[in-house]
């Protein structure tokens, strides 16, 4: 285990200093997140519905697609010289190579979402202030849910063609789960509602956790060997 | 030592069926080098990746000393990320052979100087030219001190003089093994003159057949040439690639 530990460390820290030095698809998904919250805010109507019963939506519509942008050069960089058949031929483990992808995902989403929800928060004036540490443990259990599921289908569709366009047709349905969990219990914090009245859906974030990081650990080895 | 016996692997099915490995056995021990010429399509890179554990084969097994550790693997790309610097790489690769932290750096430059790379070790690898960057490829395969390196088409895109160069570092790698021995050397390529030069045993492939001469008892490439030719008749009534 721990070596497995250790080669997932060195994949992750690979990844993060190659998109810390090329910052392609880190400026991407953060830009992206910025358009698509600039078009939320002039492309509403304040006064049909309440920001405050479309901020949820909106600000996982965002991390969503973001994190797509973002979990989309996992292994896109591993195929630029062929790396990645280099890290299949060497003793790395393919749960090592996909806890480490997952590591450096989750690290990047987290960049994003940083950024975003600041924005967020400076368009459509919700105020989180106040629920801020229980919104951000929503966002890290949602984010975890997910990013694992993107990370084990980036993988999949790495080798096909529109890979990026493929990836979002088939982790969406996937993604239905948490994202009805998150908008929930986002919206219920921004209501000003106890998080007691939410542990249904915080349960079910939980539960699509440990199933999908560990049915993507087991899984992984059957889309990257031949 | 490589040990490989009776290899087969297909791709696709029924008419559309390759066969890319045939029926293929051989053994090397220290300080051989076999070098597998084939037309493209023979199936060279399906052994290599097949020997690398990359393939798992249909039937048939590979045996090496030492396992998966033991191999050095370079392909006719280089493997290497392009805004790392050749150290950088270097490094990682190390890690993932789960050598320890405070012997990576020693021995990154260790193998940065026997192949002439000592000053370029902090530059990216996009700013290294095409025979450099192989260098740097190479660099790669042998920070773990592999017994066993597997080289596909390793010359492909280099001049003149960088084939030359490259062709004179494996001779020397080819001598100086893990542990002071000589190393096992397996080279795919489709040009006769630049695996005869290296090879102490040749070995033919064409759809996914396998006809081993072993060894190369001072033939010339005219030579090997001829007996790749009068070979592949042999296996396929009389047709060849030319």
């Amino acid at each position: 285990m721990g070596e497995v530990l250790a080669q997932a460390w060195a994949v992750a820290r690979k990844d993060l200093v190659l998109e810390f030095r090329t910052r392609t698809a880190l400026v991407s998904a953060v830009v992206f997140a910025a358009l698509v919250l600039t078009v939320f805010n002039f492309g509403r109507d304040p006064t049909a519905v309440p920001t405050i019963d479309l901020a949820p939506t909106i600000l996982w519509v965002t991390f969503t697609f973001a994190a797509m942008l973002a979990m989309n050069r996992a292994f896109q960089l591993e195929l630029e010289n062929q790396a990645l058949e280099g890290l299949l031929a060497s003793p790395l483990s393919r749960t090592g190579l996909y806890w480490g992808k997952l590591v450096a995902n989750l690290v990047f989403v987290a960049v994003v979402e940083a950024v975003g929800l600041p924005l967020f928060v400076l368009f459509f004036d919700v105020p989180v202030g106040r629920v801020l540490a229980p919104l951000v443990g929503v966002i890290a259990l949602a984010t975890l849910g997910f990013v694992a599921v993107g990370t084990l289908f980036s993988a999949l569709v790495m080798r096909t063609r529109f890979a990026e366009l493929l990836l979002v047709v088939i982790l969406l349905p996937f993604l239905v789960p948490p994202l009805i969990g998150a908008v929930q219990v986002t919206a219920r914090l921004f209501g000003g509602r106890p998080l007691s009245e939410s542990v249904g859906y915080l349960k079910l974030l939980a539960a699509y956790d440990i199933v999908f990081v560990s049915l993507a650990s087991f899984l992984f080895r059957f889309t990257v060997d031949e | 030592m490589l040990s490989a016996e009776g290899l087969r692997h297909t791709f696709g099915e029924g008419r559309g069926q390759v066969v890319a490995l045939d029926d293929v056995s051989f053994t090397l021990t220290s300080g051989q080098t076999l070098a597998i010429f084939g037309p493209n399509g023979a199936g060279k890179t399906t052994l290599l990746k097949v020997l690398a554990g990359l393939i798992r084969p249909q039937a048939g097994s590979v045996r090496i000393a030492g396992g998966r550790r033991a191999i050095g693997w370079i392909g006719h790309e280089t493997h290497l990320y392009e805004h790392l610097t050749v150290r950088e790489n270097l490094l990682f690769w190390a890690s993932l052979y789960g050598m320890p932290a405070p012997r990576r750096g020693p021995r990154a430059a260790e193998v940065l100087g026997r192949l002439g790379l000592g000053d370029r070790a902090d530059r990216p690898v996009w700013s290294l030219s095409r025979g450099l960057a192989q260098r740097a490829s190479i660099a790669k395969a042998l920070i773990h001190d592999p017994s066993v390196l597997l080289l596909d088409e390793p010359f492909t895109g280099l001049d003149l003089a960088a084939a030359a160069e490259l062709r004179v570092l494996l001779g020397e790698l080819r001598g100086r093994g893990a542990g002071g021995g000589g190393r096992v050397l397996v080279l795919a390529t489709h040009n006769v003159d630049e695996g005869v030069e290296l090879a102490t045993d040749v070995a033919f492939q064409r759809r996914g057949r396998f006809v081993h001469l072993a060894p190369l008892g001072g033939r010339g490439p005219s030579e090997i040439a001829e007996a790749y030719r009068r070979a592949v008749e042999q296996r396929t009534g009389g047709v060849t690639d030319g």
